[in-house]
């Protein structure tokens, strides 16, 4: 089902990506790689069309042009749920969890690539079913620590704080197994304690092999864990490469951090 | 106002018993029977909004519509409790000889009913489309935060909403009611028939759910001709299921933002 | 503690015939274990998957229809010249279509559903429902339209020891309505503990969290309806067996209301709720029948589901289970106090 690591070490490329909506271009002509095992941020000001590509290379989005290849196979034009199973999973920029479920439910759903359980295995009752939802539970349990919420496994989705909620929805992602991961903006609204632990659980991801590509507006986070970063602006790509680079380049520096910050640094 | 209405057959019904009360009971003069018919109908479906409807603001779609479907069944049965299944007839004040055109004839009340409807429609659509009420609905059916925002007391134009579709229900019950005959459940079938007209139209455009009365209206009658005047009614629903499969918004709503 | 009570609970609904002597009752049982069943497949619809399908009747009156015709035999004039005969089938053969051409009726809606979504599936559910009818109406040939269809064989079946036994009868048709019924509760509950309920429910509070971590959306809802349109033509076919006459009534909306309103106020998305929702609408009629006449009973109805939505959004199940919760952390937080004011009061100076 899913292809095996490039030996070019290239997880995904995009080329060429543009998204029209109507007379709006959100993006344009966007070409950028995202490496194996890297953490690749995507920065930019409100607007630049960061959400769109995210939107775009996990199918909620129609490309208008261009190409998004995953392990040299093409994503555009796939629904949603088959990208998820070729291990590509997002999170989303709007807290999204299953708020009436409880923690410990939102993580088995999450799980449901893993399963293997088939509707006429599950009516019939067979013993496999059964002993599967155990190997589940005990699999969500070992994600809820991950991300340091086991104690919260039977309360429900919405009743947590809305820190506790975004770790819940990292879980969830890696819940599906992911070879790539997508986070939409994981740390907004956190305070800076949660940001440093933030980065610590985005620390143990890396040590699982997951490459991440990451939208974020914090900056010292974004500096503090990526490997490279690709800087949009107005839906084109101006500037990428390490983090001391892009701090240091000009254009980067007028568009996005200001021309103050221009004038005091540069 | 993404209310499934269950109670606006109930309505049209109530319009055709209010005929029946001030007509056939009380002996009053058609026309003003006719007024009264549509201005209580009016005020029973501000008295439904404002009853029933205030409390859900927040609630989901499918609590709304249990609610009306609650609502709906007491009313019919309560119409059913008050008048008897009987069916009843309504007096005309209209000459019973039809109206010679030529080859086609055509019964007065009739003429009169789609003369009426014709000026409800446009009345209709001035309201909507003209006035400054009209303006506020459609703010609030775009984006209801920003009508709030703007200063449009959001509670008042929902309960005149309402309102305005149970007047025109029951206008067309009252319009109607002399023409077929009064009886408990005929509001379902009228129902059935508004909501598909609504899809077929479009929800929210006034011009596609006129379109798409008179398209419902030929069908039906195409269909009964070809294949059985017993499958009348169901032509209708047919085709309207056949064309949200193919176009999910209708046949002139605008391109609604799924999901 | 939860096995003992359902152990109980079916026992004594094994024993019911032992002591309830009366045939009226046990007919009121029987239709209403019947409509509970059908309420369950609803449940499944609504409830779990969060689709406002209002046409479910259908799924229980196509059960109906086939599971008679083919058992009674039919012949269809297709054409001038070609005939379509077909001999009266054993009722388990009968049993067996009827399931089936219902799950395909619900294989169609479900892939129908996938495309139209909220208010505009109500009303396709419902016209849906609507043409099935008048098509029963008035293909005269085929269902002797408002004639109905009479003198359906009752089931037949196989029994150790006994060899082919006719359930004829109210006895025996209670029976059969129980293991249809459990069999169906069954079927569903261990759906809506597996992964498949899962994807069911994540679908409806989040589709697009649902996706991205995989759960195919045609796939699931599809599944849900034809489950749940298998499980309302089994339903549907035990009536045509019980009652031994079917006629286009059968696919009047009132019908489906009645189950809405069993779901609903039971509790949507539990698996007790449909039950509770169909035993008090099942039964309370019928002891509210010498008090007070069809139309007010329906009134009360209304009224008690309006009542039921503002006050008990969830239903009745859940609304009991919040309240036990609620007395059991009470009861906790009071042991607590105990506990520690006496610890206090010992350890203290």
């Amino acid at each position: 089902m899913s292809t095996p690591a490039p030996a070019s070490g290239v997880e995904l490329a995009v080329n060429a990506l543009s998204i029209r909506f109507g007379g709006l271009v959100a993006v344009e002509h966007m070409t950028f790689e995202v490496r194996h095992a890297e953490v690749l941020s995507l920065i930019g000001p409100n607007g630049a069309g960061k959400t769109s590509a995210f939107n775009a290379i996990t199918g909620y989005l129609r490309a208008s042009s261009g190409t998004i290849t995953y392990r040299g196979q093409r994503l555009d034009g796939l629904r949603p749920n088959e990208i998820a199973a070729l291990g590509v999973v997002r999170t989303f920029q709007k807290t999204s969890v299953f708020g009436g479920q409880s923690v410990l439910d939102n993580v088995l759903i999450g799980l449901h690539l893993r399963s293997r359980q088939t509707p006429a295995a599950i009516m019939l009752g067979l013993p496999y079913v059964k002993r599967e939802e155990r190997e589940l539970r005990d699999a969500a349990h070992e994600l809820l620590r991950f991300v340091g919420l086991d104690a919260r496994a039977r309360e429900q989705g919405a009743a947590l704080p809305y820190g506790e909620q975004r770790l819940l929805e990292v879980a969830v992602a890696l819940a599906a197994s992911p070879k790539l991961l997508l986070l939409d903006e994981p740390v907004s609204g956190m305070n800076p304690v949660e940001k440093a632990d933030f980065m610590k659980t985005l620390a143990r991801i890396r040590k699982r092999n997951i490459t991440v590509l990451l939208v974020e507006h914090d900056m010292r986070t974004v500096m503090g864990v990526s490997d490279r970063v690709v800087v949009l602006n107005q839906g084109r790509i101006i500037a990428h490469g390490p983090p001391d680079e892009i701090q240091r380049d000009p254009d980067v520096i007028r568009a996005y951090l200001g021309e103050r910050y221009a004038r005091a640094h540069g | 106002m993404r209310v499934v209405n269950f109670t606006h057959g109930e309505l049209y019904a109530f319009g055709a018993y209010m005929m029946y009360l001030w007509v056939m009971r009380l002996h009053a003069n058609f026309f003003v029977a006719l007024l009264l018919a549509v201005a209580l109908g009016v005020a029973l479906g501000a008295l439904i909004e404002f009853v029933l409807l205030r409390r859900l603001r927040t609630a989901d779609i499918d609590t709304t519509m249990l609610v009306m479907i609650g609502a709906w069944i007491a009313m019919q049965n309560a119409e059913q409790l008050i008048w008897s299944g009987v069916a009843l007839s309504i007096n005309t004040p209209f000459p019973a000889r039809p109206l010679q055109i030529g080859a086609v004839s055509i019964g007065w009340e009739r003429l009169f009913v789609f003369v009426v409807a014709v000026g409800l429609i446009a009345l209709t659509y001035y309201v909507i489309n003209r006035t400054r009420l009209g303006k506020a609905m459609r703010a609030t059916f775009q984006d209801r935060d920003t009508a709030m925002l703007m200063g449009i007391d959001v509670k008042r134009i929902n309960t005149a909403t309402f309102a305005l579709g149970s007047g025109l229900a029951a206008a067309a019950g009252a319009l109607l009611g002399p023409v077929f005959v009064v009886q408990p459940g005929m509001g379902d079938l009228a129902s059935l028939k508004a909501f598909a007209i609504v899809i077929l139209g479009g929800l929210g455009n006034i011009f596609g759910a006129t379109i798409g009365g008179f398209v419902l209206a030929f069908i039906e009658e195409l269909g009964a001709g070809y294949i059985s005047s017993g499958f009348r009614d169901g032509m209708g629903f047919l085709v309207i299921i056949l064309i949200l499969i193919f176009r999910p918004t209708g046949l002139f709503a605008q391109k609604e933002r799924i999901g | 503690m939860r096995r003992a009570a359902t152990v109980a609970g079916l026992a004594m609904l094994v024993s019911v015939p032992l002591w309830l002597k009366s045939p009226y009752f046990l007919h009121v049982l029987i239709i209403t274990g019947i409509f509970t069943t059908a309420a369950m497949s609803l449940n499944l619809l609504l409830g779990y998957t969060g689709q406002l399908s209002l046409g479910h009747v259908a799924f229980f009156g196509i059960g109906a229809y086939t599971s008679a015709l083919m058992s009674l035999g039919f012949d269809l004039e297709l054409t001038d010249t070609w005939k379509l005969v077909v001999e009266p089938k054993s009722t388990g053969v009968a049993f067996a279509a009827a399931v089936m051409v219902s799950a395909l009726f619900g294989w169609l809606i479900g892939r129908l559903s996938f495309k139209v979504r909220g208010a505009y599936f109500v009303i396709v559910s419902v016209s849906f429902a609507e043409v099935v009818r008048l098509v029963a109406l008035n293909w005269v040939d085929l269902t002797e339209g408002p004639m109905a269809l009479n003198n359906i064989p009752p089931l037949s079946v196989w029994l150790p020891e006994i060899g082919n036994y006719r359930v004829l009868g109210k006895v025996p048709n209670y029976y059969l309505m129980l293991a249809v019924g459990a069999v169906s509760y069954v079927v569903i509950a261990r759906l809506v503990h597996s992964r498949a309920g899962r994807a069911m429910t994540a679908l409806r509070e989040n589709e697009a969290l649902a996706t991205s971590v995989g759960v195919d959306v045609t796939r699931y809802l599809v599944l849900a309806t034809i489950v749940s349109a298998a499980t309302a033509g089994a339903a549907g076919a035990v009536y045509a067996h019980y009652v031994r006459i079917v006629d286009p009534d059968i696919f009047l909306f009132i019908y489906t209301v009645t189950m809405v309103i069993m779901v609903v106020t039971g509790g949507k998305g539990t698996l007790a709720g449909p039950i509770v929702g169909g035993v008090i609408f099942g039964i309370v009629p019928e002891i509210l029948r010498d008090l007070a006449g069809p139309e007010v009973q329906w009134i009360i109805y209304g009224i008690l589901m309006i009542l039921i939505v503002y006050f008990l959004p969830q239903g009745i199940v859940p609304a009991v289970r919040n309240g036990l919760q609620r007395r059991r952390e009470a009861t906790d937080a009071g042991m607590e106090g105990i506990t520690s004011t006496a610890a206090a009061r010992d350890g203290g100076t």
